[in-house]
């Protein structure tokens, strides 16, 4: 009975230690700015939903290391001017152990130099080439553009464009006067030079232009074969609305247009989309190549009903959970949130992650593009369901995913 | 760019529909700005509120947009009314309306933009006219009602406070204290209600003006700051307190823009825009109509 006693008693204390030694764990605190309000709001929240469903997941497995997982954020309110304050302050007030970027290039590149300065490994969310100009070994970015983003965003729509038979010879470019836009068309005009083609229209326009129907008259009047457009979500509905008002005719038509890979400008533009060629990042018809996204989307969509954001997400989630999942394997992998470590590592190593298996280049992008080449097609009426089986989106590019051809001219998908 | 009929024609048409819906965004701050002198910054906020009470509307009651903000009008006229009494007993009768005024309107500005994401999310919405995908075809000449129906209206909307404005006798009291409230108020009139008259009707025209923007193109709750540079240039060109110099200002800037984005390349539209603005009130200080 002593023995029993004394057994009982030694489980005891035990138990205690261990607790007491697991309630002394700090959180691990990751620090970011997200777009809760501006242009961007959108992508934001719906980021932010994903982090969120990764950070319960991991507290649920007891957290990294033992230690549970809080985020600190702020809302950058889609403006680039608002992030250095943030992160300054998430890194000197809130003295966060690790800090991740908010949604996309405009606020990625205003955080870079503050990284820099602290030397901290910075995981970044659909920044477009940010890092071809600060060459900071210690970014990485989750969008799959790959080694060359310039280049790999582009190059699903290039490629398309010249398997055509008989081939384009010119090309319209235009796009906003923002940041990602100014990218994408640089890369654009690379793939020009590679390609041969001739520039037969080459404009920006400012962001809050209202009507789109002289820009894309002014592009008709040049007669291109092909037409790139590099835009966010409002323009993007102005120049799909003016090219159907006008008819634009050309073989292909689209590119870089962020929007539509929305739910909110799917079941508004509807059959408006039909014969344009596009980036996705997933849809449901290579559901089969990415098994863990769907499961994923339905716990996204649940959250997202409640919260009045993208009720689809399939653009942009499915890769803040992934670039967490990142981050997470690292923290394992390397014991602790020493920067340089993390930094080492995730240069050296594979990710196995929802949106599927990820390695990093030099430079921190994708070692291979993977951004989807996209043509919608059989689009009726403006019901958000058809958007979640497959038959819409016919997927170009690269061509391990590829479900179909292009069909082209562009006008003749409208009639 | 190659100078054609066909392009320079429908180059005069995108200005001139893209100017009436300039026009609707811009004569609800020249009755408040210019006539009253009450510095409604928060003026595009009404809009982009006017744009969600058209969605939800459409949406939910299938409603045309802009049918719905014209019977909805007098809600907004409603609206207008306690925020100038509210202006007017907190700033204008104490006489801190001048900084302290556009702190109250700049707070307007922040809580409806907060309570708009707050309801509705801050995804892009837009709503489904009947008209909304149809264009009118006449020889080379396009025609798109997603932009015609707007002008229409709104052509409309400021010709009917421009005559109500010269031809009724309140209109007229209204431009009596726009030009001196002092002789006004000693002729025994009550300015306050005149005031508060005119700057409800303003509100008015921000809803209605709401509605033309989402008919145009997706709205978002923090889209109307977008707006606030255009709207004041528009009622300086065309003459502050002027109502047809509004809709002149409007259909200048439409046209500039048009011109310029077809032959020159859009990036260069609001500096062509605000460089006439500049030329223009170098030329005529008072601006196209002003007195």
């Amino acid at each position: 009975m002593q023995r029993l006693v004394t057994w009982f008693a030694g489980a005891l204390a035990a138990l205690i230690l261990a607790c007491a030694a697991h309630a002394q764990q700090p959180p691990l605190r990751i620090g970011f700015g997200m777009s809760l309000t501006g242009p961007l709001a959108g992508n934001g929240k719906a980021a932010l939903i994903a982090m969120d469903i990764w950070k319960d997941d991991v507290n649920a497995k007891g957290g990294i290391l033992g230690r549970k997982v809080e985020f600190v954020y702020y809302d950058d309110q889609t403006s680039p001017s608002t992030v250095p304050s943030i992160y300054s302050k998430l890194l000197d007030v809130d003295k966060v152990d690790l800090v991740v970027s908010g949604y996309g290039t405009n606020v990625i590149a205003p955080a870079m130099p503050i990284m820099m300065q602290r030397n901290m490994c910075f995981m970044g969310l659909f920044g477009l080439n940010v890092n071809s100009k600060f060459n900071y070994e210690r970014y990485f970015q989750i969008m799959p553009s790959g080694p060359d983003p310039a280049i790999g965003w582009t190059q699903g729509y290039f490629d398309t464009a010249m398997g055509l038979n008989p081939k384009p010879k010119t090309i319209a470019l235009v796009g906003a006067d923002a940041e990602y836009p100014a990218l994408a068309l640089a890369g654009a005009r690379e793939q020009v030079k590679k390609t041969g083609l001739q520039v037969v229209y080459d404009k920006t326009y400012p962001p809050n232009t209202v009507d789109y129907a002289p820009i894309v008259r002014a592009i008709q009047a040049t007669n291109p074969d092909l037409v790139y457009v590099a835009s966010y979500p409002p323009d993007s509905a102005g120049i799909i609305r003016a090219a159907n008002e006008i008819g634009l005719k050309a073989q292909m038509f689209g590119g870089g247009m962020v929007g539509p890979q929305f739910a909110s400008l799917k079941s508004q533009l509807g059959p408006l989309l039909n014969g344009i060629v596009n980036y996705e990042s997933y849809a449901p018809d290579v559901a089969s190549k990415f098994p863990s996204i769907e499961p994923f989307l339905e716990k996204y969509q649940e959250r997202a009903k409640k919260e009045g954001v993208d009720p689809l997400g399939f653009y942009l989630p499915p890769f803040a959970y992934a670039m967490m999942q990142v981050l997470e394997q690292a923290i394992k992998a390397t014991g602790g949130v020493d920067q340089q470590k993390l930094a080492d590592y995730i240069h050296r190593s594979d990710f196995i992650t929802y949106v599927g298996r990820v390695r990093f280049g030099k430079n921190g992008e994708w070692a291979h593009p993977r951004m989807l080449a996209v043509q919608y097609h059989g689009i009726t009426g403006n019901e958000l369901d058809q958007w979640r089986k497959p038959g819409h989106v016919t997927v170009l590019a690269p061509a391990e995913y590829r479900t179909g051809a292009v069909a082209v001219p562009f006008q003749d998908n409208r009639k | 760019m190659e100078l054609s009929t066909a392009l320079v024609l429908n180059a005069v048409i995108a200005g001139l529909l893209l100017g009436g819906f300039y026009a609707a965004v811009s004569v609800g701050v020249s009755i408040s700005f210019g006539m009253l002198d009450v510095v409604n910054i928060a003026h595009p906020a009404f809009i982009i509120l006017g744009s969600y009470i058209a969605y939800i509307a459409n949406e939910r009651l299938g409603v045309d947009p802009i049918l719905a903000s014209v019977l909805l009008s007098p809600l907004f006229f409603a609206l207008g009314a306690v925020i100038y009494r509210v202006y007017y007993l907190c700033f204008e009768r104490r006489g801190q309306e001048s900084l302290r005024g556009l702190a109250f309107f700049f707070g307007i500005l922040f809580i409806t933009e907060v309570a708009l994401v707050l309801v509705f999310g801050v995804d892009y919405r837009m709503v489904r006219a009947a008209y909304s995908d149809t264009t009118w075809r006449l020889g080379f000449l396009d025609f798109p009602l997603r932009l015609v129906v707007p002008f229409v209206v709104s052509v409309a909307m400021v010709l009917a406070v421009e005559a109500f404005l010269a031809r009724t006798f309140f209109g007229r009291a209204v431009l009596a204290v726009a030009q001196d409230a002092l002789a006004l108020r000693l002729m025994g009139v009550n300015t306050l209600r005149v005031k508060e008259f005119a700057f409800a009707l303003s509100i008015a025209t921000a809803g209605v003006a709401g509605a033309i923007l989402i008919v145009i193109q997706p709205v978002q709750p923090a889209m109307g700051r977008e707006y606030i540079g255009l709207v004041f240039a528009v009622c300086v060109l065309g003459g502050l307190g002027s109502v047809r110099g509004a809709l002149a200002g409007a259909f200048v800037l439409g046209l500039a823009e048009s011109f310029t984005s077809t032959f020159a390349g859009p990036s260069w539209a609001p500096a062509v825009s605000f460089g006439l603005l500049l030329a223009t009130l170098a030329l005529r200080p008072a601006g196209l109509f002003g007195r």
